[in-house]
C-alpha cells in the first residue's frame, strides 16, 4: 500500500464534478422553476420566451391560493396527520423493533418473517374494500382515516430492529434485568433513547411520506375543510381559471414546509438512509 | 449491586400475587408491543387485500346492491380493450421509470463513492430533494416545463430545429413525461442506498485491484456491481410494487380528463382505471377485479425481477 497507489486511486477527476453538478441542477431546477412560475402572472407563465427569473407577484398570488381553497386548513391537516404519523410510527416501529431485536419470545421469527413479507404485498390495490372498512368505521372524511393506517409499518419495524440490535449490547439490558427493571422500563428509559437518531430520521420519513400522500386522502376527504395540502392542490389545478401560477403557487406553498425542515435535519436524514439496512 | 438484588428479591417474595401479575405482564410484554402493526396491517392491509377477491366475485354498488356473478367481472375485463391499454400503459411507463433509474443510480453513487470528493454532502442533499417534493407539486411543474406550447423543453428544443412535441396528448409523450417524473423523485434516493452499499466494501479490495491493472471501469464492474447485489435485488423488487401502482402523476398530467390521463386514455395506468371505475362509475365489483388483475401482475413480476435479479453474479 504505497503513497501513489491510493493517490492514483482516489483523485477526483474534474468530470466527476461536471456530472455531480448537472445531477444536481436536475434535482433543483424543477423547484427553482415552480418559484418563478409562482411568482408571475399567468400572461408572462404563457409566454414565449419564459421568464426565468422570478417576478414580483409573489404574494398576489399566494394571496389568490388563501382564498380560493382553504389553505392554512389545509397546511394545518397536513401538519396534524403527518406529525401524529411521525411520532406514532417513530414509538411503535421501535417498540416491536426491540421485541423483535432483544426480546425471547415462541414465535419470534416466524412473526418477523411475516412481518418482512408484508413489505412485498401491494396494498395499495385494495383500496375499494379499504374504503368500506373507513366507510363503515364512520371515519370517511376525517383525518384518523388517513392516520390510523400509517401508524406502524413493516419498513420501520425493520428499520429499527437492526438499529436495536446493532446499538445496544445485551448486557446492558441484562443489568437492568438483575436491577429489577421491568421489560418497559428497559425499553423506555435504555433501548429508546439509545436509538433516538435512528427513530428520529424513520419519524422524518413517516412524516415525508405523510405529507406527501396523495391517493389515499384523495379517496377519503370529501370536505374542502378536512383537505390537506396535496388535495389542495389538485382542487386548486380544478378551479375555474386555468391559472397556472395559481397551481404552481400552491405547489411551490405546499412543498415549503418540508423544504424548511429538509434545511435543518436534510443531513441526518441522507445519514439515516444510509445508515440503513443495507450497509454491508 | 448484590445488596440491591438481594433486597428487591426479598421485598418481592411475601407479595405473591403482584410478582406472578407482573410475570404475567412480562410474559406478554414482547405480543404487546408487536401487536399495534399486526392489527393495523390486518385492518387496512390483508383484510382489504383478500376482501378485494370476494367484491370482484359481485356486481357491487357502493349504495345499492350486490349481487354474486361468479367470474363475469373477469371475463369482461380481459374483453374490455381499456383494460389491456391501462395494463400496457402501466407496464410501459413502469419500464421507462425503473431502468434508466436504477443506472443513473449507480453511476451516480459510483462518481459520489470517492474518499476525497469535495462538497459531498451537498451533493448527497441536493438529491434527495426530489424526494421530499410531493409527487402532486412534482407533476404540476414537470407537466408546464413539457407543456407543447409554453413548455421550456419544447422551447429550447426550438433552437435546435426541434417541432414542439406534444407530450400529453401523444401515448408515447405522455409514457415518457411520467417516467421522467417518476425518475426525477427516486433515482436520488436510490443513489445514497447504492453508495451506502458501496461505501461498505473494504478500500483495499480497490486498491489491490488498481495494482493488477484494473481501470475504473474493470472495477466498477468487477468489484462494485457484484458487491451491491442484495440492493440491487431490493431496488428492483421494491420499484416493481410501487412503480406499477402509479396514480397520481397520471391523474394530474392531464387537466381536462384527469381520470382516464387524456381523451384516448393514452397515460391511464392499472391503478387509475381502478379508481375511475371504482370510485368514479362506483362499479365496485369491477374495480375490484381491475385489484386482483393489477395484484397477479405486480406478484408475478416482482417474482420474475427478483428470482432474475438475484442470478446477478460476478463476471468471470
Amino acid at each position: 500500500m504505497t503513497k501513489t497507489i491510493r493517490r492514483s486511486g482516489e483523485r477526483v477527476r474534474w468530470w466527476t464534478y461536471v456530472l455531480l453538478g448537472l445531477a444536481v441542477f436536475a434535482c433543483l431546477f424543477p423547484l427553482y422553476w415552480m418559484f418563478v412560475v409562482a411568482t408571475t402572472d399567468t400572461a408572462t407563465a404563457t409566454r414565449l420566451p419564459p421568464e426565468i427569473v422570478p417576478g414580483g407577484n409573489f404574494f398576489h398570488l399566494a394571496g389568490l391560493v388563501f382564498t380560493t381553497v382553504p389553505f392554512v386548513r389545509s397546511v394545518v391537516n397536513s401538519l396534524i396527520v403527518a406529525g401524529t404519523i411521525a411520532v406514532g410510527h417513530a414509538v411503535l416501529c421501535s417498540l416491536a423493533g426491540f421485541a423483535f431485536a432483544k426480546l425471547r419470545f415462541p414465535g419470534r421469527n416466524v412473526l418477523f418473517l411475516i412481518v418482512v413479507l408484508t413489505m412485498t404485498v401491494p396494498t395499495q390495490l385494495a383500496v375499494i374494500p379499504q374504503y368500506m372498512i373507513i366507510s363503515s368505521l364512520n371515519w370517511v372524511d376525517t383525518l384518523q382515516a388517513l392516520i390510523v393506517p400509517g401508524l406502524a409499518s413493516a419498513f420501520g419495524i425493520f428499520w429499527m430492529r437492526q438499529h436495536l440490535s446493532t446499538t445496544i449490547s445485551d448486557e446492558i439490558l441484562q443489568a437492568a434485568r438483575i436491577d429489577g427493571a421491568t421489560t418497559w422500563q428497559i425499553f423506555w428509559r435504555i433501548a429508546f433513547p439509545l436509538v433516538r437518531p435512528a427513530a428520529f430520521v424513520l419519524g422524518l420519513l413517516g412524516f415525508v411520506t405523510a405529507w406527501n400522500d396523495f391517493l389515499w386522502p384523495f379517496i377519503v376527504l370529501k370536505s374542502p375543510e378536512m383537505y390537506t395540502a396535496q388535495i389542495a392542490i389538485k382542487a386548486l389545478q380544478n378551479s375555474y381559471s386555468i391559472d397556472l401560477g395559481l397551481a404552481m403557487s400552491g405547489s411551490f406553498l405546499a412543498t415549503l414546509p418540508l423544504l424548511v425542515l429538509f434545511v435543518f435535519v436534510g443531513r441526518r436524514m441522507v445519514a439515516g438512509i444510509m445508515d440503513g439496512a443495507f450497509k454491508g | 449491586m448484590t445488596t440491591t438484588l438481594s433486597t428487591r428479591r426479598a421485598q418481592a417474595a411475601p407479595a405473591g400475587t403482584t410478582s406472578v401479575r407482573q410475570s404475567i405482564t412480562e410474559r406478554i410484554a414482547p405480543y404487546a408491543y408487536i401487536a399495534p402493526f399486526f392489527l393495523i396491517f390486518a385492518v387496512f392491509g390483508l383484510v382489504p387485500l383478500l376482501f378485494t377477491f370476494y367484491v370482484a366475485l359481485f356486481d357491487w354498488n357502493p349504495i345499492g346492491e350486490h349481487v354474486f356473478v361468479g367470474l363475469d367481472n373477469f371475463t369482461r375485463l380481459f374483453a374490455d380493450t381499456r383494460f389491456w391499454d391501462a395494463a400496457w400503459n402501466t407496464i410501459s411507463i413502469w419500464l421507462l421509470s425503473t431502468v434508466p433509474q436504477l443506472l443513473l443510480a449507480l453511476g451516480l453513487a459510483h462518481l459520489l463513492n470517492h474518499a476525497r470528493l469535495r462538497m459531498a454532502v451537498f451533493f448527497r442533499m441536493s438529491m434527495l430533494v426530489p424526494y421530499i417534493t410531493s409527487v402532486a407539486a412534482t407533476t404540476i411543474v414537470f407537466s408546464q416545463m413539457f407543456d407543447r406550447d409554453y413548455g421550456l423543453l419544447n422551447w429550447l428544443l426550438g433552437f435546435a430545429g426541434v417541432e414542439p412535441i406534444d407530450f400529453k396528448q401523444s401515448v408515447w409523450g405522455s409514457h415518457v413525461l411520467i417516467a421522467v417524473m417518476v425518475t426525477w423523485r427516486w433515482f436520488g434516493y436510490t443513489t445514497l442506498l447504492y453508495l451506502a452499499s458501496l461505501q461498505a466494501i473494504p478500500r483495499a479490495i480497490y486498491e489491490a485491484a488498481a495494482v493488477d491493472g484494473a481501470g475504473g471501469w474493470k472495477q466498477f464492474r468487477h468489484i462494485s456491481i457484484p458487491s451491491l447485489r442484495p440492493v440491487i435485488v431490493f431496488t428492483i423488487v421494491t420499484s416493481t410494487i410501487g412503480g406499477l401502482q402509479i396514480f397520481t402523476e397520471p391523474l394530474l398530467v392531464s387537466r381536462l380528463s384527469p381520470l382516464t390521463c387524456g381523451p384516448v386514455r393514452q397515460c391511464q395506468t392499472l391503478t387509475l382505471f381502478l379508481y375511475e371505475q371504482g370510485f368514479g362509475q362506483f362499479q365496485f365489483g369491477y374495480g375490484a377485479a381491475i385489484g386482483v388483475a393489477l395484484f397477479v401482475l405486480v406478484v408475478g413480476l416482482a417474482t420474475v425481477n427478483y428470482v432474475l435479479s438475484t442470478r446477478i453474479r460476478p463476471e468471470r
